[in-house]
């Protein structure tokens, strides 16, 4: 399997804060009360390879399903992968464990889906927020840690007044913020932002994107940016990986995606997201996919996307396709672009 | 000139709570004319379900009530109807699907029976004759096997499956008017490109009129012939798709279409979010609802609730202020030259 980049530092100079290589997480199928006998594996995440620059946003799109969300949560560890390296600021964090790992989630945060359940409705929001500087024991006493709450309550955009309200008296947006101020807290270089806006309202979407980027422009931080709404990720993204059934299948370039999508996939999710605007919807030509996607239990033999795909060919129930660079950055994984493979193997070499 | 087959008159609907009156609906009136669709366009909490719930009277009473309003469907007032005549219509000529396709259907009953429940029910079918037009409709919403899935149960099928197993039984009756609460919210988009594309053709085919419920603003563009956009209980603006999208005049509409990023817009640019929050449906200003998120409200905004007026033909919008010069989008090199500035500051 072709890798994005192994070296520490990405070919033009940016430096790679997170490496992921081949990272599978396989979730046991069981049977049996008593005596559990594992029968089968769900495939989650398969084989992801992806370099993230510091500084950068990459967008990680896909259906429900697809294993977007798994791969977010297994590259902070929240899963222990089943194979694969993880490696963040030089270090492995696969083989971390107890103080060690926890000691590396400083500089690593998650901003979750749904505002409504992940903040504990019995805490205030002052104790939402200084509950990590409490379990790594930093930001001082009292006093000091409260200062700081109050501190990120006003840089999310809040009314620092609001230390000792409860989460039930604030909004779905605002909630978000507290989410937000709560994955700050740390002052953490990287962030996983697992579908920060889709339990949104539109208006208020908006919102919480502008902020996730003044923070990125303010802070220097890095985002790995999951979501399904290929427009919200067109916009935040400086590259967007795209992933089907637990595997990647496009990376390329923000610009460069939405322009020269390659991959029959790719393709058709960009086809189907509709463009608010008459005159254009009317002269679009969508490709619409036949059916569901297949189990990740029972992933087709060959090309995960060959029982869905408008060119499939004989070779693609067969065989897996590599994930190949054809230039620039921009890979894909599928075998209409086989021939292509060897010349641009070898400008790269010379290059 | 096109028939109207469905005339909403002034419609209210409260709910009485514990903690006071919520006005979920504020007076609306608008039409639907036979093989037209229309979308209702807001966020949740504007009132958009629960003005078509209230349509066929769906909305649970107490704590709901119709307090007021007419609803016209071929002749009859539908708000008048007694519960048994009314469920002659409902599902039978008025036939709606729901948002979510996980919820809607009955766990315990198989797909095939609760197809043929609604044939049974309003078309006096018998077992084997239900069965068989049942088969049809799967059919004819592209499920295939549709003969060998008629006994399996609703967790056998995936969200897109059921999503056109409830279309299906929509259709049953070959309804006149078709009511859809966003039916594709819950779905991926591949799938909702998918059920979008089914309605359309069904449409053409069997010349329904539709009412499309959805906060989404893509879809609408592809597939309604008309927008109401919807705020705070009220009908805020009203317009065909063209007009609506080339040229909003509410401040409100031009801030969604404003806030959401386009797939198709190549420049990176800030999006320009509306501020604020809707207003408590628990107490309702009397001023226009939108005033305090409103960028260009004036004196006058903060004291009368404006009401829905005729601006050009077809074209309806609730508003004192005339927006119809600001751009819908701001242009690239204003952004571009934004984007240095932010630049150089840094």
């Amino acid at each position: 399997m072709a890798n994005p980049s192994s070296t520490a530092n990405g070919a033009d100079g940016k430096e790679v804060i997170l490496h992921v290589d081949n990272l599978k997480m396989h979730f046991p199928i069981t049977r049996g009360i008593i005596i559990q006998r594992q029968v089968g594996s769900i495939k989650a995440v398969d084989g992801v390879s992806f370099d993230l620059y510091r500084g950068e946003t990459l967008g990680l799109v896909g259906e429900s399903g697809c294993g977007k969300s798994t791969t977010g949560r297994a590259i902070l560890q929240l899963y222990r992968p089943t194979d694969g390296k993880v490696v963040f600021e030089g270090q492995d964090l696969t083989t971390m464990k107890g103080s060690e790992l926890r000691r590396m989630r400083r500089r690593m945060q998650m901003i979750f889906q749904d505002p409504y359940a992940s903040l504990n409705p019995r805490m205030t929001v002052g104790s939402i927020i200084a509950e990590p500087l409490e379990v790594h024991n930093i930001g001082g006493n009292r006093k000091e840690r409260q200062e700081r709450v109050q501190e990120l309550l006003k840089i999310v955009g809040l009314n620092p007044y609001f230390i000792n309200r409860y989460p039930h008296e604030f909004s779905g947006g605002q909630r978000q913020r507290i989410g937000v101020a709560r994955a700050l807290a740390l002052n953490p270089a990287f962030i996983v932002c697992d579908e920060p806006i889709s339990a949104l309202d539109v208006s208020i979407q908006a919102q919480i994107i502008n902020l996730l980027e003044d923070l990125q422009n303010d802070l220097g931080l890095t985002y790995l940016f999951i979501a399904h709404d290929l427009s919200v990720v067109r916009h935040i993204s400086d590259r967007i990986a795209v992933m089907y059934l637990g595997k990647i299948v496009e990376l390329a370039d923000r610009d460069e995606l939405y322009e020269n999508p390659m991959h029959p996939y790719t393709q058709a999710l960009l086809s189907a997201v509709p463009i608010p605007d008459p005159q254009i919807e009317k002269k679009r030509q969508r490709i619409i996919l036949e059916g569901d996607v297949p189990s990740p239990a029972n992933p087709p033999k060959g090309c995960n996307f060959c029982t869905r795909c408008p060119r499939v060919m004989d070779i693609c129930r067969e065989k897996e396709p590599a994930f190949t660079d054809l230039g620039d950055g921009h890979y894909v994984a599928c075998f209409l672009y086989d021939e292509v493979k060897p010349v641009e193997e070898a400008t790269v070499a010379v290059a | 000139m096109a028939k109207k087959l469905l005339e909403v008159r002034n419609l209210k609907t409260q709910f009485f709570t514990q903690d006071g009156i919520v006005h979920a609906v504020n007076g609306i009136s608008y039409h639907v004319n036979e093989g037209e669709t229309v979308a209702i366009v807001g966020e949740s909490g504007s009132g958009k379900s629960v003005s078509v719930m209230s349509l066929i009277r769906l909305i649970p009473q107490p704590p709901g009530k119709i307090v007021d309003g007419e609803v016209w469907f071929d002749g009859q007032d539908l708000l008048q109807l007694s519960e048994d005549e009314l469920r002659r219509i409902r599902g039978n000529r008025i036939a709606m699907i729901f948002q979510d396709p996980m919820t809607s259907l009955n766990p315990v009953l198989t797909i095939g029976r609760q197809i043929t429940e609604a044939l049974e029910l309003h078309l006096g079918m018998g077992r084997e004759e239900s069965r068989k037009r049942a088969v049809e409709l799967l059919e004819l919403v592209g499920i295939p096997g549709a003969s060998a899935r008629l006994d399996d149960y609703p967790h056998q099928f995936s969200g897109g499956m059921r999503q056109r197993v409830m279309i299906a039984m929509g259709l049953s009756c070959n309804p006149q008017l078709l009511i859809a609460d966003e039916p594709t919210t819950a779905l991926d988009v591949t799938i909702q490109a998918q059920i979008v594309d089914l309605v359309e053709r069904l449409k053409q085919e069997l010349g329904m009129a539709i009412i499309w419920i959805t906060h989404d603003l893509g879809v609408v563009a592809g597939m309604a012939d008309r927008v109401l956009v919807m705020y705070a209980g009220f009908i805020v603006e009203k317009a065909s798709v063209d007009d609506l999208y080339g040229r909003p005049l509410h401040p409100y509409t031009l801030g969604l279409l404003r806030s959401v990023p386009r797939l198709d817009l190549g420049r990176r640019k800030r999006l320009i979010p509306i501020e604020g929050l809707p207003p408590d449906l628990l107490d309702p200003p009397s001023h226009c609802p939108f005033a305090p998120r409103c960028e260009f409200a004036m004196d006058k905004c903060w004291q009368e609730n404006p009401p829905l007026e005729t601006v050009q033909p077809g074209h309806e919008v609730a508003c004192w202020v005339d927006i119809s010069e600001v751009d819908v989008y701001i242009t690239e090199e204003e952004t571009t030259g934004e984007e240095e500035t932010t630049g150089t500051v840094q």
